[in-house]
């Protein structure tokens, strides 16, 4: 890590003796783009600046017929609560940054957004399902989210899992972290109250690579379903774990799972009876997202992951707002107060659907889906959509 | 879960341990014989049990397996390439990062630090290496043979990968038993643990000793670095620390210094650590979950410690490899 650090600060050294003409330059405007970009979870927060650089690219034009410029800013959360926290006391010190798309983890974008609520720069997750986001009154005017929430997620897993799993035993197994954690409890809370029965509840450590513990259990207890709270590198790795151990129950987890390497750790042998239930409708399937898809893969040489196009939507959000709160304040560079107001009442349509929030910063009716996951990624079949309204 | 079946448990639990604690004993032998003959604690060894093993995952990847080789012999060319690999970083770190600071007499505290960051810049550069090849988990390759198993009796099921772990496992130990106690090599990295100055009166090239040790450490950890993939299913460039910690531990436990105590150390670490992830939540109806494991392990550890500081085989003997 020190060797990267080196590395960006010899680059943000040799950026800063050229800026003399950004710092002379009034009409800039800049999105902050916070997730991981460095450590294990990169792949998807780069996937989130990657989706965030092309909607600055392609929609940067009605921002520049005002006279303003969109600069994307990347910054990189590590993943690390504290180190998100450090680099939002640093740029909201830049009075041109006007809105962040962020975090990935919820443990990040939680402490993360209190800096930001202070100086009433407005976040647009792309990919928070904690509920705490949008349920703290104290951030309640600058945090706004596109994707579904935990609480809902969960719900739409377990009713999947009885409704047409036919699952009545279950061990809920989650990595502790705010997003794996929430969407477990909520998940085993909603399979008790319909009846079912979890028989192993338990947290794993994020860096675990052995689950021969539970799964020696498994072999004995035979439960229907194993759901699992987490990301996919622990994820894929339960997989191809249990199914080595010759565990035959199903495995479920939620959109942390949702990523083209799933597979590629599970083995595409063990993908068997594996679901997840996921708030990114796979974005290939909608007419705007097709060209998505395209232009992503052009530009970019690899195909989108789930929160690609979320993060492509909450950059068109951003810039939407800025343009309408510098109209609203003729034609001059706007306080940060109101693109925050004027964030929460863009409505737009995206690559991810119709977009408008409620009071709480909700999109109004999230899209959930329970996916299929099959051997190769690209045959993921959606088997259910639901659309279901935030709860206020 | 009633008794009868949480006995059933057992032997399932007992092979998983002794799987674990085999891979831990061969990574701590690195850190015991490094300990051994200079005194110090090579941090960087759980990345160089890393190196090894992602460098052998991408040989059979892109190589061996697109070959279409016999399963054995690829995994042979594997074991090989990752000692390979593993010996030279870790001769490469003694070689750039260790020698001067013996050559100008460093205080024992810097060597130490030096590890540390040797440590983190191999991780941040294996992540910038395989970053540039796609995602940097890496995933072990598919070997359709050794994806079977075989009930040994009472149901009990061993993969033919845990079977190929074991085998391996205990022949590296033997052979390094032979070589430290049978050959030339192994006498003198003995005599220069007892006594460094001493073996240069006897004309033994100390340097050279210590890059011998160095090099076998290293080759031993970059092997136990496949396995581990094999056994576990993937690595990614940070995937040698918590191995790296805890087959140190192991090496503490058993005695550091002590090649039978590395051996000793991890098995019993492995095996405790398994145990516990499945016995405290049954024992305690999931009040206490899997997670506490390595709680209760290193509370363990603690205690042993306690009443035989010197680990379970160390003693304050003069060999010291």
């Amino acid at each position: 890590m020190s060797f990267t650090k080196k590395l960006c600060a010899a680059l943000l050294v040799g950026v800063a003796a050229q800026s003399p003409v950004w710092a002379d330059e009034p009409n800039i405007v800049r999105i902050v783009t916070h997730s991981p970009l460095s450590g294990p979870q990169s792949l998807l927060g780069e996937a989130i600046k990657f989706g965030a650089q092309l909607a600055v690219e392609q929609q940067a034009k009605e921002l520049a017929d005002l006279g303003f410029k969109v600069v994307l800013q990347p910054e990189d959360d590590q993943a690390t609560p504290n180190v998100g926290v450090a680099n939002a006391n640093r740029f909201v010190n830049d009075a041109k940054v006007l809105a962040v798309v962020g975090h990935y983890n919820s443990s990040v974008a939680i402490p993360a957004s209190e800096i930001y609520s202070k100086v009433g720069l407005t976040m647009i997750s792309p990919a928070n399902n904690a509920t705490q986001i949008t349920d703290r009154t104290s951030t309640r005017a600058v945090v706004n989210r596109l994707c579904g929430r935990d609480d809902v997620l969960g719900p739409v897993a377990a009713r999947f899992a009885t409704d047409e799993l036919k699952a009545r035993t279950a061990y809920v197994i989650n990595d502790k972290s705010a997003y794996g954690s929430g969407l477990a409890g909520a998940f085993e809370k909603a399979f008790r109250a319909a009846g079912g029965k979890v028989s192993l509840s338990v947290g794993i450590d994020d860096k675990e690579t052995d689950f021969s513990s539970i799964l020696n259990r498994a072999g004995v207890e035979k439960p229907d379903l194993i759901f699992y709270g987490g990301f996919y590198p622990q994820g894929g790795l339960l997989i191809k774990q249990m199914r080595q151990k010759g565990v035959a129950a199903a495995w479920m987890s939620g959109d942390g799972v949702d990523s083209v390497d799933l597979q590629k750790i599970a083995g595409a042998a063990n993908m068997r009876d594996t679901y997840f239930a996921t708030s990114s409708v796979p974005v290939g399937q909608l007419p705007a997202g097709r060209k998505f898809v395209a232009d992503y893969k052009e530009k970019f040489g690899k195909a989108p992951e789930g929160f690609s196009a979320f993060a492509y939507d909450s950059a068109s959000v951003a810039l939407k707002g800025i343009a309408n709160a510098v109209k609203a304040n003729g034609g001059k560079l706007p306080a940060r107060s109101q693109v925050a107001a004027e964030v929460r009442n863009v409505k737009l349509d995206g690559v991810t659907g119709s977009i408008a929030f409620n009071p709480k910063g909700d999109v109004l009716a999230a899209k959930y889906a329970v996916i299929k996951a099959e051997p190769s990624p690209t045959d993921n079949k959606v088997i259910k959509i639901l659309e279901v309204a935030a709860p206020l | 879960m009633d008794f009868s079946t949480s006995l059933g448990l057992l032997p399932p639990t007992l092979l998983d341990g002794a799987i674990l604690g085999l891979l831990y004993a061969t990574i701590a032998l690195g850190y015991t014989m490094v300990y051994g003959v200079l005194r110090l604690i090579n941090f960087a060894h759980g990345e160089i049990f890393m190196v090894g093993g992602i460098a052998a995952i991408e040989l059979l990847t892109f190589v061996l397996i697109p070959l279409g080789l016999p399963p054995l012999l690829m995994l042979g060319i594997g074991l090989m390439f990752a000692a390979c690999v593993s010996a030279a970083v870790a001769l490469a770190a003694e070689r750039i990062a260790y020698r001067p600071l013996r050559k100008r007499r460093a205080p024992r505290l810097v060597p130490l630090i030096t590890a540390i960051g040797l440590s983190l810049l191999l991780q941040d550069a294996v992540r910038f290496i395989e970053s540039l090849f796609g995602n940097f988990i890496r995933p072990f390759p598919a070997i359709p043979s050794l994806e079977g198993s075989f009930e040994l009796g009472g149901g009990l099921i061993l993969s033919y990968k845990s079977l190929a772990i074991l085998v391996i496992g205990i022949a590296m130990l033997a052979f390094l038993m032979l070589l430290v106690n049978r050959t030339k090599l192994g006498q003198a990295i003995r005599a220069v643990a007892q006594d460094p100055r001493a073996s240069t009166l006897m004309g033994i090239d100390v340097d050279r000793v210590v890059a011998a040790t160095f090099a076998i450490g290293g080759a031993l950890g970059g092997m136990a670095g496949l396995l581990y993939a094999l056994q576990y299913g993937k690595l990614d460039p940070f995937a040698g620390f918590i191995p790296g910690l805890k087959a140190f531990t192991a090496a503490v436990l058993g005695g550091i210094g002590s090649i039978p105590g590395a051996m000793v150390g991890g098995l019993v670490l492995g095996v405790m650590e398994v145990m516990s992830g499945t016995f405290l939540p049954i024992i305690t109806d999931g009040v206490i979950g899997t997670d506490y494991k390595d709680v209760f392990v290193f509370g363990l550890l603690i205690l042993i410690l306690i009443f035989r500081p010197g680990g379970l085989l160390g003693k304050s003997v003069v060999e010291k490899v």
